[in-house]
């Protein structure tokens, strides 16, 4: 299978109302690892990754995926900061993305029941997936976006409002999946998280990249006072 | 209060007796107000996800019309339609006025704005919270459009529910354009105009408790299909 990376963002920037929400921004990502993107509040985490999956148009610049975007938007998954779940079962929502590009049903959810079982999630088959409690939806939220094995998966956050223990499990799950290759850029506030996650971070502040560069040299010796701060847990604003 | 009695007393005779008259009319009823239903729904649920996923020049527009014919007048629509299926109108040739097809003609453009704009604003608010997820996954819009009904199909049933009961109820147009003709197009509504106007109110009582009965029946019916309050949070 031809690979989706390297990418390359060149002066891509995202505009709202005439106003700069990231950007410009200069980025490679190569295709290893896990990319940690930090950042206050406002900072445009969000807004960063939203660009490079596609979510958020450009207002300027490129980004360059090794293949023709379309293609390359069909090779990544995205996990969001509040899951979204289906008004369906637990089964038919992991089974949704497989189901949607044309593999058969009996097949998909097949799949699926693999995948629950995979995040943990075999008792809760055939339950309605909205009423699974926040790390199972999140968890739910996962095993969709992997389900179609994607070679570069984008999560928002997605410990954010989990317990110490749910946390710890998708973290599980996270480590797993990049140690099977796939490449992982989330966003985190958790420092504690990103050092435990990270093998490359990128920290923004105010729409634009500060810093992009390996883990430990980031934790070690952070470039920027504001990274300096961040790192330290100061108020960054 | 006697002629309620005398009403009661009528419909329970008329049930329990399987009275021929009024098991014609009761399934031409049903038959009249179900397809139209069924048609408007074919039309209305996917227009009003095209409306919630659709971003173009006067949507705003559009919606806003789509509600005012909530309120059309169902006589003024039945004179319309009488109009273009009458010997003389465009679709005269069809040979359709006066008969049950030309009834649930005029039906489905009573009850078709009515379905639309309750699936629209359904389907609206579940678009708000699959929009992302849609997008990310490439969801053709056939797909989203499909996701977005499917996921709210009970939302949507309650939206035919009310076209059913709109059009089971409905009496100005189907009588202008049916004709109220014995063993043709009569139902229990223009039997109960007709039975109310011969001062026969005993059986026009009759009669509407049992297109009361019908369309809790029908409601129950469906709620009972669709699995409505038992897995409610779905």
């Amino acid at each position: 299978m031809t690979a989706i990376l390297p990418l390359q963002v060149r002066a891509a920037k995202v505009r709202r109302r005439g106003k700069t929400i990231v950007g410009p921004v200069d980025l490679d990502l190569t295709d290893v690892g896990t990319t940690i993107v930090m950042g206050p509040n406002g900072a445009g985490k969000t807004t960063l990754l939203h660009m490079l999956h596609g979510l958020a148009r450009l207002s300027g610049g490129a980004i360059a995926w090794n293949m023709p975007t379309p293609e390359a938007q069909t090779r990544q998954a995205f996990v969001f900061q509040a899951p979204v779940v289906l008004r369906r079962s637990v089964r038919d929502n992991i089974a949704y993305p497989l189901i949607l590009h044309g593999t058969l049903k009996s097949e998909a959810r097949q799949r699926a029941t693999d995948w629950a079982e995979r995040v943990g999630l075999a008792e809760a088959l055939k339950r309605p997936a909205t009423v699974l409690s926040g790390g199972e939806k999140q968890k739910l939220a996962l095993a969709r976006a992997l389900i179609r094995e994607p070679q570069v998966l984008f999560l928002d956050e997605p410990t954010a409002n989990l317990d110490g223990r749910s946390t710890r499990e998708i973290e599980t799950i996270l480590k797993r999946t990049a140690a099977e290759g796939t490449r992982i850029v989330m966003t985190t506030h958790n420092i504690g998280q990103a050092r435990r996650l990270a093998s490359e971070v990128i920290f923004l502040y105010r729409g634009r990249v500060h810093e992009a560069t390996r883990a430990d040299a980031f934790f070690a010796g952070p470039k920027t006072p504001e990274a300096a701060a961040f790192i330290k847990g100061d108020i960054v604003e | 209060m006697g002629e309620i009695w005398q009403g009661l007393t009528a419909a329970f005779r008329l049930i329990v007796t399987f009275d021929a008259d009024l098991v014609e009319i009761t399934l031409r009823s049903l038959q009249v107000t179900l397809t139209a239903v069924a048609i408007a729904c074919a039309i209305a649920l996917p227009l009003g996800a095209w409306l919630a996923i659709q971003r173009f020049r006067y949507r705003r527009t559009v919606i806003a019309l789509l509600n005012a014919l909530m309120g059309l007048p169902p006589v003024v629509v039945g004179l319309i339609v009488y109009l273009f299926l009458s010997r003389q109108g465009p679709f005269g040739a069809l040979n359709l006025i006066f008969t049950p097809t030309a009834m649930i003609i005029a039906q489905v453009i009573i009850v078709t704005p009515l379905i639309a704009s309750i699936a629209h604003q359904a389907i609206r608010e579940l678009w708000a919270d699959y929009h992302d997820l849609l997008i990310s996954l490439n969801a053709t819009k056939r797909q989203r459009m499909a996701t977005l009904i499917w996921d709210a199909r009970r939302a949507l049933m309650t939206a035919a529910l009310a076209g059913f009961g709109r059009a089971i109820g409905e009496v100005g147009a189907v009588m202008i354009v049916g004709g109220n003709i014995d063993h043709v197009s009569r139902i229990l509504t223009t039997a109960i105009a007709l039975e109310t106007s011969k001062g026969n109110f005993a059986l026009a009582l009759g009669l509407g408790f049992v297109l009361i009965g019908l369309a809790i029946a029908v409601n129950l019916m469906i709620h009972g299909l669709g699995r409505t309050e038992r897995e409610g949070t779905w």
